[in-house]
C-alpha cells in the first residue's frame, strides 16, 4: 500500500497522461471533462496523508489505476508502432535485400492491359 | 480510409463488422465516409463557428446536459447525463452505441469520461485494441455469451484451483527462494483476510482447495452489486472480475487488486514473477518482453478500474457467513 505514492505525484502523472490526450484532439487540455472531473474529485478528497480515511484511498487509489492505464497504453501503442506497425516489406524491398533486382519487361506482363 | 477499414476489421470483440453500422460506414458501397479523426476534426472547424451562434440563440440542445461546458471547447467525445439517469457518450453529437446497438450507459460518471477520454485519444485511425474500457462496457451491456452472475463467479472461482501463485517450482533454488518471498505474503494475507485456506503445492496437480473457501470466496464476489441501472441482471462487476483474473491468471492477485491491497504495478509484477527473473538473468527483449508487459498493464488497469467504478455506486459490503 505504500507503493501507491503521493497523491500529488499521482495528479501530475495524471495531467501529464492527459496532455498527451489532448494533443491528439488538438484541444487544450484543461478544458476536457477528464481534468475538471479530476481537479473537482482531488479537491473534495482533499488527501491530507496523516489520517487513514477510507475514501481518500479509494479516490487515491483509482487515481493510480487510471494513471497505469493510460501510460501502458501509450507504451503499448508506442512500441507496436516502432517495432509492429511497418507491414510486411514490399517484393522489391525484399528482393533488394539480397542483392536482386525485379525483372521488367518493356511490352508490360501478358495480363496487364 | 482504407487505413479505417484496416482497423475495423481487427475488431477485439469479434462482434460482426456489420454490426458497427453507425460508425463504419466503408464496406457498403455509396454511402459517404463519416468516420475518421481528422475528418471529424475538419467537419467541425467548418460547422464550429455557425454552431456556436446556433447554439447560443436556442440556449442549447436538450441533450447536452452535461457538466458545463467550456466556453470555447467543442470536445469530440463527450459524457452527458440524460434525465433518465446514467449517463451516455456522445460523438459528434451522434450517441455511442454497443456491437449490438444498444444505447451506451454507464452508471457512473467516471467511468464515461474515461470512455470519452479512450475515443478522444484515437487520432487518425480508431485502434480498438487500445480502448479496453470501451471493450469491457460493451461486454457488459451486450453481454454476447449469455452469462449470469453464477456462471462468472463460478468461473472466477475456478480459477483458485490454477491459480500461478500457488504453483511453486523446485529449481532454480533462487526462484524458489522469489516465489516463497514474493508470493507467500500475499498468500498470507488473502487467507487472513478472507479466513480461508488457500494452500501452495509444487505438485502438477495443484493446490487442494477446500469446499468452504469456494463458498466464501463465491458469496464474497456475490455481494459485490451490480449495475443497479440496467434492471435486472447485469453482472458487470463478476464480469470485471473475470476479466482481470484472466489477464493476471490468478484469483488471489485479482482479490488483493479488489481490495486496494496491490497496485496494478505489484500485480502484474508478481503475476510475470518468473519472467521478470528470466530476464534479470537472460535479458530483456523489448519488443515481445516490454510490449507484453504493457498490454497487461493495460489491461488489468482496465479491468481494475471497471471493477472499482461500477461497484461504487453501492458500497454495501455483506458480512462474510461463517459457519
Amino acid at each position: 500500500m505504500a507503493a501507491l505514492g503521493s497523491p500529488a505525484r499521482t495528479m501530475r502523472g495524471l495531467l501529464r497522461e492527459l496532455r498527451f490526450v489532448s494533443a491528439a484532439t488538438g484541444r487544450p487540455y484543461r478544458g476536457s471533462a477528464a481534468y475538471r472531473y479530476l481537479v473537482k474529485a482531488f479537491r473534495a478528497h482533499r488527501v491530507t496523508g496523516e489520517k487513514l480515511c477510507r475514501a481518500q484511498h479509494e479516490l487515491h487509489f483509482q487515481a493510480a489505476t487510471y494513471l497505469c492505464l493510460l501510460r501502458s497504453v501509450r507504451a503499448h501503442v508506442a512500441l507496436h508502432q516502432e517495432f509492429h506497425g511497418k507491414g510486411e516489406r514490399s517484393v522489391e524491398e525484399s528482393a533488394g535485400m539480397v542483392g536482386l533486382k525485379l525483372p521488367r519487361q518493356p511490352g508490360g506482363k501478358g495480363w496487364e492491359p | 480510409m482504407e487505413s479505417v477499414r484496416g482497423c475495423c476489421a481487427t475488431r477485439v470483440c469479434g462482434a460482426g463488422v456489420a454490426s458497427l453500422g453507425v460508425f463504419c460506414p466503408g464496406f457498403r458501397a455509396g454511402r459517404p465516409p463519416r468516420l475518421s479523426g481528422a475528418m471529424w476534426r475538419r467537419c467541425l472547424r467548418l460547422q464550429d463557428s455557425g454552431r456556436r451562434l446556433r447554439d447560443q440563440a436556442m440556449g442549447g440542445l436538450t441533450a447536452r446536459m452535461g457538466p458545463g461546458p467550456g466556453p470555447t471547447t467543442q470536445p469530440l467525445a463527450r459524457a452527458y447525463a440524460p434525465l433518465t439517469g446514467g449517463f451516455e457518450i456522445n460523438l459528434d453529437h451522434r450517441k455511442l452505441k454497443t456491437p449490438q446497438a444498444k444505447l451506451f450507459t454507464v452508471p457512473s460518471e467516471a467511468l464515461a469520461i474515461a470512455v470519452a477520454t479512450e475515443w478522444d485519444s484515437q487520432q487518425d485511425t480508431i485502434k480498438f485494441y487500445t480502448m479496453h474500457l470501451t471493450t469491457l462496457c460493451n461486454t457488459s451491456l451486450d453481454n454476447p455469451m449469455q452469462r449470469n452472475r453464477e456462471q462468472l463467479i463460478r468461473a472466477a472461482v475456478k480459477f483458485l484451483d490454477t491459480d500461478t501463485i500457488c504453483y511453486r517450482v523446485e529449481e532454480p533454488e533462487t526462484l524458489v527462494e522469489l516465489q516463497k518471498n514474493e508470493w507467500d505474503p500475499v498468500i498470507e494475507w488473502a487467507e487472513k483476510r478472507y479466513d480461508v485456506q488457500i494452500g501452495s503445492s509444487t505438485s502438477i496437480m495443484g493446490p487442494s482447495i477446500p469446499a468452504k473457501t469456494r463458498e466464501v470466496l463465491a458469496s464474497h464476489l456475490a455481494s459485490y452489486n451490480m449495475w443497479a441501472l440496467q434492471g435486472p441482471d447485469l453482472a458487470c462487476v463478476p464480469a470485471g472480475i473475470e476479466f482481470v483474473a484472466t489477464q493476471l491468471k490468478s484469483m488471489v492477485l485479482t482479490l488483493g487488486l479488489i481490495d486496494l491491497h496491490l497496485t496494478v504495478e505489484q500485480a502484474v509484477l508478481l503475476s510475470r514473477l518468473e519472467e521478470e527473473y528470466q530476464i534479470q538473468k537472460w535479458g530483456n527483449i523489448e519488443w515481445a518482453h516490454d510490449y507484453e508487459l504493457h498490454e497487461l498493464r493495460a489491461r488489468t488497469a482496465a479491468g481494475t478500474l471497471f471493477i472499482h467504478l461500477c461497484s461504487e455506486s453501492t458500497t454495501v459490503k455483506h458480512k462474510l457467513l461463517q459457519e
